[in-house]
């Protein structure tokens, strides 16, 4: 008997894993005796998605790109017929056999701890997480383990908090268990806002058990009986999994009371976002889930000792939760084996932007930026040039292609000015402009800015208009040291995260790319021939078919050609409004 | 059409259940704009009378996150991709050709009521860079052309649904 998955994780749906799922049910219905059809998360694969895996004693053929007429074959000649099509193999593993298919240089290198089951099982069912060792872990945390058992393996596994600062999970679990307190919270930030990551989705929509027993375990240990899982509502199909998971979970009797005949209650809510960046900063989260605005507040005194509705609360990130229970079973030890000494474990990356592979990568930490992107991410796609790396969304920085061989942990990251951050990793090439970059991020603070600190609110704008005035060829030589002392005046002045880090990508920018914001201001070019104002708009006569929409469309009058002729952008007249390029149906205008 | 009173009564469910419980305010406008579409002026009465929050306290709830509308959506509403992976894959030109062929700025709706246009932070589909979300649709690896054909492919739709609904009641005539 034979089991056919389909990939249904957001980024599946997204490519048309429905229509997909849909015709497998349809072809499989009349062969209820030679296969049956599942769902599972997203293993990873982003770049090949539609995914559909064939299953048969314990060999794995997965299928990538599928559409429903490849579907249709995969019906009619593997399920039915025994025969694996090799053309469209991505992964093939069987037993201890070296893996096959083409992409092997993606999957064949990670390390999976947190993404363990992402792919493997159907998220929806709380049999197929009991059968692959789920819970497992937990039993053995309420039966065999005392509270203070539970911390020291945390810490000496080295985990530490994967959300961003890193900070060691064991330390603050003690901290919370520590104060005094009959009232005591659990939280799991699954806000997950910086544009480019998508790690904690993927978990939540293909793993979510893997959280919750994360979280009672936590619970267990600092002694809390309720907990939060703050998750933002644009991930609907996370939420809903959560839930599902949730009461599943209560059925079998992993939440509620008296776990296990332990005496031990525990009970968790999900409450969703709202669509403010700043609720992924734990005191605003609180403040969020406290019903009010998500405004972040002082600390001392942290979260351990005075959190949600001022009682001893742990916070955690997704990822974070997610290593716990894997760390229970199989001890701290064999934790510490992965990754490096000051930062053990693994660390779930999201490739994104001008890469060829793009999608979710586990690695040992320590691995360097060069693996990431080459190795895993197959190299920059249409054959341009790697110019760097943007890591940590907005409160990280880029770093260049120069600086690719280092490592990617706590330590070696900081020392370059960016953060590692929760993992989002967008590749930029050689069209990339790196002001623009700057820009683009200050934008995104500056907007997303709760506007309680002085600093933040206007200094950030300010910051934003100077690049804005960078990036259309109007800014002066002031500019750079008026950026370069606001962006350590808003670090100093700023309450919370957000500020604190929003320089960062100007930081990182003037550090290393200095002479394209020079060229920005002092000969009115972009190095990259991005930003608009500062390039000329250019028709390939290769492409252009003389439709004369762009002539048409062009408020200034400036282009000029007959029907069926290829036409021509005047520079003199043209204001670079970029109307001829969203008009054209042929790609034919480009900046240059 | 629904009369004042019942449309009070299927949201009232939520209110009615209202137990005094802390931090209930953003789940219950998130309930009432899942009900109405948006946050209208008496559905932050009727929650301020259940809960005792003042009017002014939910106005600055519902101010400060970007999720909440004051102003009822179009038919079809279009987020587009803002994020980063999207931005360096060329979500301007998809912004400013939306902008272009509905006539309208981003955070506004059409004059017939059919789209609304939003961008939104980050969709967490990366790989399918750019991409913009049309009510649950998620629409992957767009161009500027294809952005064209799927929304005057929901214009048609449109039409053909109203077309059915006019021939519907012209043949109940």
């Amino acid at each position: 008997m034979k089991s056919v998955l389909v990939g249904m994780g957001t980024c599946g749906l997204s490519a048309g894993a429905q229509a997909v799922h849909d015709k497998l049910r349809e072809l499989l219905a009349a062969h209820a005796d030679a296969a049956k059809l599942g769902i599972t998360g997203c293993i990873g694969m982003c770049y090949r998605e539609p995914l559909v895996e064939v299953r048969e004693n314990g060999r794995r053929v997965i299928y990538g790109g599928v559409t429903p007429e490849r579907a249709a074959e995969i019906v009619a000649r593997h399920v039915l017929a025994g025969e694996v099509l090799e053309d469209y193999v991505a992964y093939d593993l069987d037993g201890d056999a070296p893996a096959r298919g083409s992409e092997t240089g993606f999957l064949g290198v990670q390390e999976r701890i947190v993404l363990r089951n992402c792919g493997t099982i159907d998220p929806e069912s709380l049999e197929e997480y009991e059968a692959a060792g789920g819970y497992a872990a937990l039993r053995k945390a309420l039966g065999e383990m005392t509270p203070g058992d539970i911390i020291t393996e945390i810490k000496n596994s080295g985990l530490r908090g994967r959300g961003g600062a890193g900070f060691p999970t064991g330390m603050k679990w003690s901290f919370a268990a520590q104060n005094a307190g009959d009232v005591k919270y659990v939280v799991c930030n699954a806000d997950e806002g910086d544009p480019g990551a998508f790690m904690d989705r993927s978990v939540l929509e293909g793993d979510p058990h893997a959280v919750l027993e994360g979280m009672i375990i936590c619970a267990r240990a600092i002694g809390a009986s309720f907990g939060y899982i703050y998750c933002r509502a644009e991930y609907p199909l996370a939420i809903k999994r959560l839930e599902i998971a949730i009461t599943a979970a209560r059925e079998r009797g992993y939440l509620g009371r008296d776990i296990f005949g332990s005496g031990f209650d525990f009970d968790l809510k999900i409450k969703q976002g709202a669509g403010a960046f700043v609720c992924g900063e734990e005191t605003a989260l609180f403040a969020s889930i406290e019903g009010e605005r998500g405004m972040p507040r002082i600390r001392p005194p942290f979260p351990a000792e005075k959190g949600l509705w001022r009682k001893p609360t742990n916070n955690n990130n997704v990822e974070t939760y997610a290593n716990v229970a894997w760390i229970i079973s199989h001890g701290a030890e064999a934790y510490r084996r992965h990754g490096t000494e000051k930062s053990p474990g693994t660390k779930v990356f999201a490739l994104a932007g001008k890469v060829v592979r793009g999608g979710l990568a586990e690695v040992p930490m320590g691995t360097t930026i060069r693996e990431l992107v080459y190795d895993i991410g197959g190299g920059i796609k249409a054959g341009r040039e790697f110019k760097a790396v943007q890591m940590g969304g907005p409160s990280g920085g880029c770093i260049p292609a120069a600086m690719a061989d280092t490592p990617v942990d706590f330590e070696s990251i900081p020392q370059t000015g960016a953060i590692m951050g929760s993992g989002g990793m967008v590749v930029l090439d050689d069209m990339s402009c790196m002001v623009e970059i700057a820009r683009f991020f200050l934008d995104f603070t500056q907007s997303e800015s709760c506007g309680k600190c002085t600093f933040c609110r206007i200094g950030t704008l300010r910051m934003l208009e100077a690049l804005e005035r960078i990036t259309r060829g109007e800014g002066t030589p002031e500019d750079i040291p008026k950026l370069e002392q606001l962006a350590v005046q808003i670090k100093e002045a700023s309450l919370c995260g957000l500020g604190q880090t929003a320089p960062n990508p100007v930081q990182t920018t003037l550090r290393y790319y200095r002479d394209e914001y020079e060229a920005h201001i002092k000969q009115h070019t972009c190095p990259a021939h991005y930003c608009e104002a500062l390039v000329d708009f250019h028709i390939d006569p290769e492409k252009c078919v003389g439709c004369t929409l762009c002539a048409k469309n062009c408020p200034v009058d400036a282009i000029s050609g007959k029907p069926k002729e290829t036409h021509v952008i005047d520079h003199e007249i043209c204001v670079q409004c970029g109307r001829c390029i969203t008009s054209c149906n042929f790609d034919a205008v480009y900046k240059h | 059409m629904a009369t004042r009173a019942s449309e009070a009564e299927s949201f009232g469910y939520r209110l009615w259940r209202y137990d005094g419980a802390p931090g209930e305010l953003i789940p219950l406008l998130q309930s009432a704009q899942e009900h109405f579409g948006y946050i209208p002026r008496r559905a932050i009465k009727y929650i301020s009378e259940v809960t005792s929050i003042p009017e002014s306290a939910i106005y600055g709830v519902i101010t400060f996150y970007s999720q909440f509308r004051l102003q009822p959506m179009g038919k079809y509403v279009v987020r587009v991709c803002a994020g980063t992976a999207c931005h360096v894959s060329g979500a301007k030109l998809l912004i400013e050709t939306l902008q272009d062929e509905l006539g309208i700025e981003v955070g506004d709706t059409t004059d017939d009521g059919l789209f609304t246009l939003f961008t939104v932070a980050c969709l967490g589909c990366c790989s399918l860079a750019p991409v913009m979300m049309v009510n649950d649709t998620t629409h992957g690896r767009l161009t500027a052309a294809e952005v064209r054909k799927i929304l005057r492919g929901y214009r048609r739709q449109a039409q053909a649904q109203g077309a059915e609904a006019g021939s519907a009641a012209g043949s109940r005539a």
